[in-house]
């Protein structure tokens, strides 16, 4: 509790330290797709992996936010998540997202009952503590950031059922991205620790690990245009329910149709979920904000 | 030896300090105060090769690239204003000349380096960014592959910490 209150503390230093300046407030100062997209976990980032960028389109002289709803349609499942996100300053990120995981005609084979949704509320925070990913391409220092996702699935008795220990936990974080503007490219690469199942739907811990485990989020990708990046994405996951849980990738294309509107559409692969493998399919999600 | 070779380096980068003197040199632009002038004012080195100079086409292509740049920036209202009391001869010949410096096309920049150059006029990010957005739209009706307009990009994008104040 004295670190968090100690965090808040800071926050408020920082952001006061900020008024005091008497600046301009000024929304949508960023360049196209330079706040990232929304992940599924609610976090400025790529689709699957969370980022150093702070979202939305406001520099350090305003506030940003946005809206984002995604849904990816898997063979045996469908994966919905949306929720909301601002970005302070670009220093200080907050969101929100609700995961909705319905096991459609699988929760019957499951023997969960036919439409059986699991749900996970994730509420996120981010500090952007180094470099600039845009600006400072005299360097090869990317922009890095810490942050923490918080946790909160919904099914805890069948969650125990599965052999989960917990049903919330708390993810951190630390992301580095860097856009190569030689190169064309945006990288980012993130250090989770984390004890998440399934991201946390199916809880956190299980017979075989109920310790932080560090995973690894890679990104790459390339800008076609002011609009238009493309892209891969790979999360290494633990499986500590030893339900052979697999590694995540897509490959994806980001669109910016305006600093309003963003569509991101990708080929998902999240392989093996309770028993049910070769889970790939179109993920599309809408970005709205400012 | 060394002494001859320390002595030529000094020559060909020392500043030379000279007071602009406006009817003489550039006529149309209003005389400015004394300052060291030298290729570190540009706030960035030149690219090597003819590779961009070329994708830029030359200087006709520069020209008008910054003619464009500068005419859609007193055109949007968001930051017309930073431009108001300047002298606009100035600013169009001493971007040329930066740009032309930059993309290795031979030129001398003589303007005053980046932070003296945007001293007091109060920038911030976005405004640095609505000029990055004029110039990318310059440079997409110039024609200018999005690969070379990036390469230019990662260039200027040092010179926010140096333009841009609060």
């Amino acid at each position: 509790m004295g670190e968090l209150r100690l965090a808040l503390i800071g926050a408020a230093l920082l952001l006061s330290a900020h008024a005091a300046q008497a600046k301009d407030l000024r929304p949508g100062g960023k360049l196209l797709l330079t706040g990232g997209v929304s992940s599924i976990e609610g976090s400025g980032g790529g689709g699957i992996a969370s980022w150093a960028l702070i979202t939305g389109y406001a520099t350090r002289d305003g506030i940003g936010g946005n809206l984002h709803a995604t849904r990816l349609a898997l063979p045996d499942y469908q994966f919905t998540t949306y929720g909301a996100a601002v970005g302070v300053y670009d220093r200080v990120e907050l969101s929100y997202a609700r995961q909705e995981f319905d096991t459609q005609g699988t929760g019957a084979k499951l023997g969960l009952g036919s439409g059986f949704t699991f749900h996970q509320d994730v509420v996120g925070a981010k500090l952007r503590v180094l470099g600039d990913a845009v600006y400072d391409q005299d360097s090869w220092i990317p922009q890095v950031a810490v942050g923490l996702q918080v946790k909160k699935a919904d099914r805890g008795a069948v969650i125990g059922l599965l052999g989960g220990k917990h049903d919330q936990g708390v993810d951190w974080y630390v992301a580095a991205s860097k856009v190569l503007l030689n190169q064309s490219l945006v990288l980012n690469g993130t250090v989770r620790a984390t004890k998440a199942n399934q991201t946390g739907l199916l809880g956190f811990g299980g017979p075989r690990h109920d310790s932080y485990q560090p995973q690894f989020e890679g990104s790459a990708a390339l800008l076609l245009s002011r609009r238009l990046a493309i892209g891969v994405e790979y999360r290494t996951k633990p499986d500590n329910l030893g339900l052979k849980e697999d590694d995540w990738m897509d490959v994806f294309a980001a669109f910016a149709v305006n600093k309003t509107v963003s569509i991101t559409a990708a080929y998902a692969d999240l392989g093996t979920i309770a028993t049910f493998g070769g889970q790939r399919g179109l993920y599309l999600s809408l970005q709205a904000g400012f | 030896m060394i002494q001859a070779l320390i002595f030529a380096a000094a020559l060909s980068t020392a500043p030379a300090f000279v007071i602009e003197h406006p009817s003489a040199t550039h006529p149309g632009e209003e005389a400015v105060a004394a300052y060291a002038q030298g290729p570190a004012n540009a706030g960035a080195g030149p690219f090597q090769g003819d590779a961009m100079w070329t994708a830029f086409h030359r200087q006709a292509g520069v020209g008008r690239v910054v003619d464009e740049l500068v005419d859609l920036s007193l055109a949007d209202p968001k930051i017309s204003d930073i431009f108001t009391s300047h002298d606009m001869e100035r600013l169009r010949r001493t971007l040329k000349e930066q740009f032309c410096y930059l993309l290795n096309g031979g030129c001398d920049y003589s303007g005053r380096d980046m932070k003296a150059a945007h001293k007091d006029l109060g920038l911030q990010t976005t405004d640095f960014n609505l000029l990055v957005e004029h110039l990318q739209t310059a440079m997409d009706h110039e024609k200018i592959g999005f690969r070379a307009q990036n390469r230019f990009l990662a260039r200027l994008a040092p010179m926010q910490r140096m333009t841009v104040e609060r």
